[in-house]
Formats: C-alpha cells, structure tokens, sequence
C-alpha cells in the first residue's frame, strides 16, 4: 500500500576491478558500503535549517543542595533535559551534549537511590521530559530493503542520551514510591500508543529498553491492560495483512508470552480470539524466522491453560502450512513437536489424521532438512508412545510415503533414518504392517485407476462446454472458445461457398 | 439448457463436489478454477439450488482456493441465470468478503463490485443493500473494511431513504474503533465523494476528511491525502480555501515523513485539482518546503515532481516563478547528500530547459546538468544523458559535448556492467545528435573497445549498438570506420574475439548491403571455417544461415554451400549439426529465392501476353 521508499537504484561508489567481472556486488560489499551511513536520527535528519539548540550549563550537583533545594533542582534538571541535540552533527554543541549526559546519569541515580523525592509535581514534568526525547518518527529506513537476518540495522544516533532517558524512566517506574494513581493522568492510551508505535525502531538497543518499559506499565496500570492488547493486536494485524513490516513483532510477543502465562482460567472470549486471529496467522509472515520462537512460545502457553485449543491450533497451523518455503516448514515441525510434548492424550486422538498426512508429506520432501525434522519425531518418547497407542490409524496415513522414501529418497541419512522409522513402526503392529506391505502394490495402482476416472471427468466436462459455447454461443468468461467456434462456421461458411 | 436432463447421470453433484472438496489443495484449485465448467455442467438450476449453498456453507479453505473462488464467482451471472438470479451470489461472496487474508477479501469486494451493475434497481435494495450494511456492521474488522469499497457502487442507483442509511454508516466506518478500518474508509472517500450529491461532500465529506487528515494514524492520514485531491477536484473554486485548505496545508507539514512524502507524491494533481491561484499563493511554497524537506525520502518524491509542477505553473507567472522560487532549491538539490535525490532531480531536470527557454537555460540550467554530468553516483549522470534530447531542442548539444565526453568515457568504463550497458543503449541516440564528425572522432574508440568487453551482455549490446550507427551514417561510413576493425578482430588469439567478428558480421551484413557483405565479410567467414576452436567453426555455420538471404543465389550455391558440406562432416558433434541446420535452412531460401524468380518471370510473361492480347 505505502511505498514510500524511491526505487532502489542501482548500486553507487567506486568499486574494485575485480568487481567488474561479474558486476554483481557482494554482500559483504554492499554492507561496508552502509556501514558509514549507519548512523541514522529521526529527530536531526538535516540540521542546516534548524535553529540551533540552546547552550545549557551545568546546575549544581543534586547531593549538594539541601532537601528544601533539592525538589526545585529537581524539576529544574528534568526541564533541563528537555532541550534536544543534534547527533548528526558531531562537531557543534559539544559541551552542552556532555552537561545533558551528565545531568541524565545524575538523574537516574537520583531517582533509583532516593526514596521521597517522587513528589505529585514532579510526574507530569518527568512524563514531559521523557515524551520530547523518545516520542518521534521514527526515519525511513536507510535500506530500502532492509533484511533483518542479514543487514545491520541503522543505530539511533541519539543513544548516548536516549539510553539514560529509557534508564531513568524505568527507575521511575520502579521505584517503590511511584503511585500508578498519580502517573494516570500522564500515562494514559495516547502515551502508550506512541510507545508502542516506537517498537519498529530498527535500533535493537532501544527495543530492548522499550519492552521492560511496557512490560512494567502493563503490570503497574490495570486499567491500560486490555488497551495496551487491542493496541498490539492492530499492530500484529497490520504487520500480517498489510505491511509485512514491523521491526518489534518478537519483543512485542515476549511482552505477551507473559501476559499469557498471566491469564486467568476460564480464558476469555476475547484471549482466543488473540489465538486464532492473530497468533496463529502471524506463522504466515514472512519474516517468521525472526520471532518464531517468541510466537511458538506463547502458542504453547496457551496450549498448556487450555488444551481443548489444541485442535483448532493444529488445524490452523496445517491451513496456513508454508507450500515452498522449506526453511519455515521446518519451524512449524518443530512447534508441531511443542505441542506435542505438552499435548493429551484425547486432544492427540482429535487431531491425529490431518496432522500426521501433512507429517507423511513432510517425510517425503526432497528437502532433506524437512524430512530430517519430520522423522526426528520418532526418537521423542512422548511422541512415540503417541503413535503407538494409535498405531491402527496411524500406520496407514505414514506406511505409503514411508515406503517409497525407503526405496527413492536421493540423500542416505534419510533413507537410513527412515529405515528405522519403518523398523520401529513394523515392531508396534506387525500384523498390520505386513498387510500395509502387501496391499502397496494395489493401493498405488487404484490411486492411478482414481487418477485416470477424474481426467476423464474432466475431459468430458471440458467437451461439454466446448459444445455448449459452439452451439449457443454462450459466452461466460470463455470469450476464446466462441472465437474458436467461430473460426469453425466461419471455415463451413467457406467450404459451403466454394 | 439442452442436454441438461440427459446430464444428471453423467455428472451427479456428489461427484462435482467431491472435486472441490480433493485432499489435495493443487487439484482443489484446479477445480476451483474450473468452477464456470461445473456449473455449466449442472445447468442453471442446480448451480443456484446445489452449488451455491455447498459453497457458500464449505468456506474454510486455503486462501489461494478462495481467491480463486472469489474470482469465479464475479464471472458467474450468466451460469445462474443472467441478472435477474445475480443475487444468488451473493451469500457466498459475502462470507468470502469477511475473509482475514486482503487479497481474497479484496478480490471478493471487486467481484461484489463487479455484480452490483448486473442487479436491477429493485435486487440492488432489496439484496445488495442490506448486504453491505451487515458488513459495515460485522464484529470483526475484515467485514467493515470491506463494506468500504461498497458504498460507492450502490449509492448512485438507492432512494434518497437508503442513501441517507448508506452515508451514516460511512460515516461510522470513518471513525472505527480499529485503523485498519479507518485506512479502508480513507482510502476509498475520494471514490465515495465522488457519487455523492454536491451539497452532501460539503456536509458530510468535508469533516470525515478533515477528521482522517488528522487521525492519530499516520498511516491513515496519508490515505486522506490522495482522498483530499478527488475532494478539491469535486468542489467549486470558491469553496477550495475554506474547505480543503486548511487540512492540505497541514498535511504537507505534518510531523511523519510518509504523510509528507505522500503530499509530494501527489502533488501533481493536487495542483491540477485547486487551480491556478491557490497554486500560486501556497502550493509554491509548499513544494519548495518538500523540496527542502528533512527526509531524504520526501526530498526525492517531490524533486520527481518539479517538472510537471513547473510545467503546470498559470502561464501569466510561469518563469517568475520558476527563477525565484523552485530554481534556488533545485540548486541546492543538485549538490543533495542522498543519491536517490539527486538521481530523481537527475531524471527531470532537463525538462526544465523547454520551459525555460534558450537564455535561461544557458545562464542558469547548464551549470547545473554539467554539475550533474560530473556527479560521482553513475545514476545521475546516466539519467542526464539519457535526456539530452529535451536540451537538444533548445540550446543544441554542442554546448554540452565539452563536458559529456568525459561523463560518457566514464561511464563507458563504469566497473558496474549494467551501467556500461546503459550508456551503450544510448549511443545511436547520442551519435545521431553530435554528428557524425564528433562521434569518429570522440566515441569510435569506445565503440570498439565494448567489442572486447569482459562481460557478453557489453559484448552483444556493442554488436546490436553498431548495427543502429551504421543505420544512421550509412554503409559507406561502416565499411570505412568499423568493418575493417570488426574484421581485424578475426585474427585475434583469445577466440571469443573472434567470434565477435560473427557476431558482429551476423549484425552488419543486411545493413552493409550485399556488396560489402559478399566482398568483405565473406572471405574472412570462410577463412573462419578452419579455426582449431569448435565454437567458433560453429558460429560460422550458423552466420552463413544468417547472412544467406543477403547473398545472391550463385554465390550460395557455388561459394557458401560448399564450406557447409564440408562442416557437415567436421569431427564435432555440434558443428556438424549446425551445419546440417544451416544447409536445409540455406536450402529453403535458396528454393524460396528461386520461387521468387519464377514468379516474377511468370507475371512478366503474363503481362507480356495481356499486351500481345490487347494488341490484335
């Protein structure tokens, strides 16, 4: 929808002759290439037209001055901090940028030694002073194609600063004086909203600070909890539907993963609807291998409050099974065995059909780290004893693709691990095994005759509706065959004339 | 329908069905795909009755399934019984509009959209309607969104009753609890004014506007951005000031890059949309603050911009404008740190000189594109030169060649391929400007030098560049200048040289013409025949079947097809066999030629014969 990045243009700057062969740069080129424009700020992205900042010197030390001064200094210090600097910039301002440092470290120690000193008039200035110098927005990325897995990402250029900012607003938090009462009125949904938006921050660091920041305000404001949710649940539904693009989705579903473990029994309609309209589609993100352990975390919990979601989870794990990306397919198998581990034995029954089909195609993928993982179920004792309580069914949907890996399958350690697989399973029900084993023949050829009876089905629908358009000249969206039934009368025509 | 009755045995639904519902979802979206034919198959009756509710009823299916479902089903009037029975598509396509995944949602609104023409006034309240006010009033957020892009289809053909109905719940979507349904209403008022009666857009548009305008959502304010243009372009002049004004101008200063950048992405027909006036006192310095902008994002859209914006200034105050106002920002974009921008002002730039005319374009352009010219991003320069023909008109190039040599000599040895490729596209371009003096002297070199290029995308590039030089400056030119050169190359040691020799023999020969292609090329091809490299004893099989129809008949006969017979026999497997292709190849034109000549004799004999006719 928003494409908000130029085009990426062909690479620039000079480059070494050896680099002239292929003309493709490499990697590690383009990388150091970024490197020096790795510095990015959204709050000084050009300075030359901003006025500049106003010097500030240092107050005298807080332990210095006397309790009465100490309050007034206080409420100065933090006004004091409010004064924003241009990191971009590196030559001008020097000594100020220092003196805010300074004033910044003081502030923290103030606030995280001191017991008394959170008096009601200092909130709303605390709430101020952090608001100007974290609240922005946040800069286009200097990658237009920035890959997560691969690329650096661009560091907040402001972080000498920004850091003792997040560090002295959570001492605020924490200190045991602060009254969440008080600090309602300043942290309030606005606020949460713009801290939650800070989260596509691309600057790790920063997010890091940002989740225990949420983390304690979702535990200290009970009345911002089912906000801060509904607020994380559009973020996770945009990032899934419209831009594939969020650089917070793992710290935001670590921040839930213990909201979940929180969650009182019997879970509300509105948590299981989180499950199954957000959790579970977010496995279709493309950068699923960023947070898909956070995400296989919080699946599991809520497996564990309440195994009755199994079915639907399975189920719709399977729905949204990755078709051509191997590298996810072996993260849902080894969520699948999560489940597993903790599943019970009556939610297994429920699901065992559908779930082990998609296993037996997962055995058969000419992907051997898919088929690896997929056979690897078989050395879980849990799971095992799974399987072998429900041989009779199960035994059947594997023993096909099983045995044809056995006898095709390119890579040795997969026909060897299947080997055992089959070993292991003929030892459950051997009976069976031996029935499976004489009837394959058949069944492949019955598979055929089933194939051969369906293109003949259509085969036959297909002349129905060639007759249909040539005769009627009916036409719904199949403008190509009346053009060829036309051709046709056009030839009688033709021949009739001549 | 005919054969219906006969077809119930044939093709019971069970077994239809069974189709759609295969284990396999590759073979169920093929059946799905094929949807129209089932229908077909059970008639009209029977896809209403059966087919739709199995439909309707089943839909929880793979994404892709229902995207292809979705889609049929907008192509399905005629299979249920034309547009009196439209409305039984409905059901389905309503649940496939609830859907989470966009595209199948989307899909199903474009295909709802698509029927809604199909229903008759009547269906359209009595069906349609209700349809959309149960989406726009869904639980959960997919449905509202969709119900969006609905409102506009249906409201033209309502009573005024329903149309107050349809505009209330339009208003309730703009203020949604959930942005994804605030970004759908922003994204579809511009095409819901639209249909609305002129005194509603200023009642009602207007404030849903200005309240998306500054939605705490950037994402939904840049939606309202592009709504703000169809607006202004709905209203009369006198209304523009107070009405949009205010909103646009905010949004062209608001605090998010991306609602700025989305103000410069559209600022082209923002300005067709508020006129010649409002241009004049606050588009102007509008843009020159996006072309100031901090985010170099920003700075690129709108530096994309300045020649249209230019180009659509009020005639009356067009080169004032430009000289005091845009020029000094496109000055200081010319020296921008962000290559994107330099390259996006790179690509329209030249256009300016057309607008300013010859004098301006002298005093005040030309140090700016020869500046370009020199720029260390490859792009930059590269879109200067590939505009030159705009600057061509009105200064001539001349004023230019000093500093474009240097600027093409550099990017013809550019280390990056795709860029050397580029400017040799541009070659014929250039040589036919410079003239052919110019280009012997400066650019010949280059030419050749491509010939030997490390790289064989350079290497074909040259061949084909050569074949257009020679198209401009004639065949003489080519056999004094470049087929000699092209020819010495046949005794080079490395043999992929040599093969460009083919290469470029197999380019040249139909625009040398037969003389030079028989005199000159020919013997060196034969000599070529006896290289010690199979690939290249090959090439000269398969540039003997090229240049063929050049040569005369005799030639073919006594000269070519012998060296091919004795190809034929080469000890390579693949020489032999191009050579076979070449002689049944050479064959049909050889027996095409001779056919050619019989014709022509004949019609002479013809008309010879006529003549003798008319004369007794």
């Amino acid at each position: 929808m928003l494409s908000a990045s130029p085009a990426p243009a062909l690479e620039m700057s000079a480059i070494s002759a050896s680099e002239k062969v292929d003309g493709f740069t490499r990697k590690s080129v383009r990388k150091a290439q970024r490197q020096r424009g790795c510095q990015g700020s959204s709050q000084f992205a050009a300075s030359s037209s901003r006025p500049a900042a106003p010097e500030i010197s240092a107050l005298p030390q807080l332990k210095d001055a006397s309790s009465t001064e100490q309050h007034e200094l206080f409420m100065q210090k933090l006004q004091q901090c409010c004064v924003m600097f241009d990191f971009y910039d590196t030559v001008t301002d020097l000594k100020s940028k220092e003196t805010k440092r300074a004033t910044l470290s003081e502030l923290v120690d103030y606030v995280s030694t001191n017991r008394g000193v959170l008096v009601d008039p200092v909130y709303p200035e605390i709430s101020t002073m952090v608001s100007t110098n974290i609240f922005r927005t946040l800069p286009p990325s200097e990658n237009p194609d920035f890959d997560p897995e691969e690329d650096e990402p661009t560091l907040e250029a402001s972080w000498p600063h920004m850091q003792l900012v997040y560090e002295f607003f959570l001492r605020f938090l924490e200190n045991p004086d602060f009254q969440p009462s008080t600090a309602k009125r300043y942290i309030d949904q606005k606020f949460v909203l713009q801290l939650l938006e800070l989260f596509d921050s691309e600057d790790p660091r920063e997010r890091e600070f940002i989740k225990t920041v949420l983390h304690r305000i979702y535990g200290k404001f009970l009345g911002l909890r089912a906000f801060v949710r509904k607020q994380i649940n559009n973020i996770f539904l945009r990032y899934i539907y419209e831009t594939e693009h969020f650089n917070g989705v793992a710290e935001l579903l670590e921040i839930l993963g213990s909201i979940i473990n929180g969650f009182a029994l019997p879970l509300k309609a509105e948590h299981k609807q989180f499950l199954m309209k957000i959790l579970i589609p977010l496995h279709t993100a493309k950068g699923l291998a960023l947070f898909h352990a956070q995400l296989a975390y919080c699946v599991v919990q809520f497996i564990e409050k309440d195994p009755t979601l199994t079915e639907v989870v399975v189920r719709g794990l399977l729905k949204f099974w990755p078709k051509t990306c191997s590298q996810k397919e072996v993260m849902f198998l080894g969520e699948i065995e999560e489940i597993l581990d903790v599943i019970e034995p009556t939610q297994f029954k429920k699901i065992q059909e559908p779930l082990f089909k998609q296993i037996s195609k997962c055995v058969a993928s000419p992907h051997f780290q898919v088929a690896e993982r997929a056979l690897y179920y078989w050395n879980n004792e849990y799971i095992l004893s799974l399987i072998e309580e429900n041989n009779a069914k199960i035994l059947p949907i594997m023993f096909g693709n099983l045995y044809r890996i056995s006898k095709e399958h390119w890579n040795p350690t997969i026909v060897a691990l299947v080997y055992n697989v089959l070993k292991t399973l003929m030892e459950m029900n051997s009976k069976l095994f031996d029935e499976l084993t004489a009837s394959y023949k058949c069944d492949r050829q019955r598979e055929k005759k089933k194939e051969q009876e369906r293109e003949e089905l259509w085969r036959k629908l297909d002349e129905l509706r060639l007759q249909e358009t040539s005769e009627r000249g009916f036409d719904s969206g199949a403008g190509g065959l009346t053009i060829l039934s036309n051709v046709n009368l056009r030839k009688r025509l033709w021949r009739g004339a001549t | 329908m005919a054969g219906a009755d006969s077809d119930d045995s044939l093709y019971p639904i069970a077994v239809l069905i069974d189709e759609l519902r295969n284990e396999d979802v590759q073979l169920r979206l093929n059946s799905i795909k094929k949807l129209s034919t089932i229908a077909l198959a059970l008639g009209v009756e029977r896809t209403r009755t059966e087919l739709l509710p199995f439909l309707t009823d089943t839909i929880y299916d793979e994404d892709e399934v229902l995207l292809a479902l979705a889609e049929q089903l907008g192509n399905f009037t005629m299979l249920v019984g034309g547009p009196e029975y439209v409305h039984c598509l409905l059901p389905p396509l309503e649940s496939l509009a609830t859907v989470e995944e966009t595209v199948v949602r989307d899909k199903a609104v474009e295909s709802l959209r698509k029927i809604s023409h199909e229903h008759s006034p009547v269906d359209l309240e009595v069906h349609f309607e209700p349809l959309v006010k149960r989406l726009a009033s869904g639980d959960w957020f997919t449905s509202r969104t969709s119900a969006c892009g609905l409102f506009s289809v249906c409201y033209p053909r309502v009573s005024s009753t329903v149309k107050a109905e349809i505009r209330q719940h339009f208003r309730t979507l703009c203020s949604d609890d959930t942005p994804m349904v605030r970004r759908a209403a922003a994204s579809k008022l511009g095409e819901f004014a639209k249909v609305l009666e002129l005194e509603y857009v200023k009642s009602d548009i207007i404030s849903l506007f200005t309240a998306l305008a500054s939605d705490e959502q950037d994402s939904v304010r840049l939606l309202a951005v592009e709504a703000g243009v169809s607006i202004a372009t709905l209203l009369p002049q006198e209304d523009l000031e107070a009405l949009v004004m205010p909103t646009l101008r905010q949004a062209a200063e608001d605090k998010s890059w991306r609602v700025r950048y989305m103000v410069a992405d559209k600022f082209s027909d923002l300005q067709k949309a508020v006129g010649p006036e409002i241009t004049k006192n606050d588009l102007v310095p509008a843009f020159q603050n996006l072309l100031k902008d901090c985010e170099a994002e920003v700075r690129a859209a709108a530096a994309n911009k300045v020649k249209e914006f230019c180009e659509n200034l009020p005639e009356d105050s067009r080169e004032t404008i430009i000289m005091t106002h845009i020029l000094p920002c496109v000055k200081e974009l010319v020296s921008d740190t962000n290559q994107h921008v330099k390259s996006a002002l790179a690509s329209v730039i030249m256009g300016l000189s057309t607008i300013l005319g010859k004098d301006n374009t002298i005093e005040h352009l030309l140090p700016l594109f020869l500046a370009q010219l020199k720029d260390e991003c490859p792009e930059v320069r590269l879109n200067i030169i590939s505009n030159l023909d705009c600057v061509n008109e009105v200064i001539g190039i001349r004023q230019l060649s000093q500093s474009l040599l240097p600027a093409i000599v550099e990017l013809a040895e550019d280390a990056k391929w795709r860029v050397r490729l580029a400017i040799i596209e541009y070659m014929p371009l250039l040589a036919g400007q410079l003239g052919v003096e110019f280009f012997d002297e400066k650019l010949n070199s280059l030419c050749m030098a491509w010939l030997v290029d490390h790289v064989y995308a350079i290497r074909e590039a040259a061949t084909c560049n050569l074949m257009k030089l020679v198209e401009k400056f004639g065949a003489e030119w080519a056999q004094n200048t470049i087929v000699p050169k092209v020819l010495g190359m046949a005794n080079d040691p490395n043999y992929l040289h040599r093969m460009t020799t083919l290469f470029c023999i197999n380019a040249l020969s139909e625009v040398c013409g037969q003389e030079i292609t028989t005199k000159h090329m020919l013997p060196v091809v034969f000599k070529m025949s006896n290289d010690q490299v199979a690939n290249v004893r090959f090439n000269v099989a398969k540039s003997l079947q090229k240049i063929g129809p050049v040569l005369d008949s005799n030639c073919l006969q006594t000269e070519v097809k012998p060296v091919l017979e004795k190809l034929a026999s080469d000890q390579d497997i693949d020489v032999k066999y191009f050579a076979q292709e070449a002689i049944s190849g050479e064959f049909s034109t050889i027996i095409l030629k001779y056919n050619l000549h019989r014709c022509k004799l004949m019609t002479q004999h013809y008309v010879t014969l006529k003549l003798k006719k008319q004369k007794t």
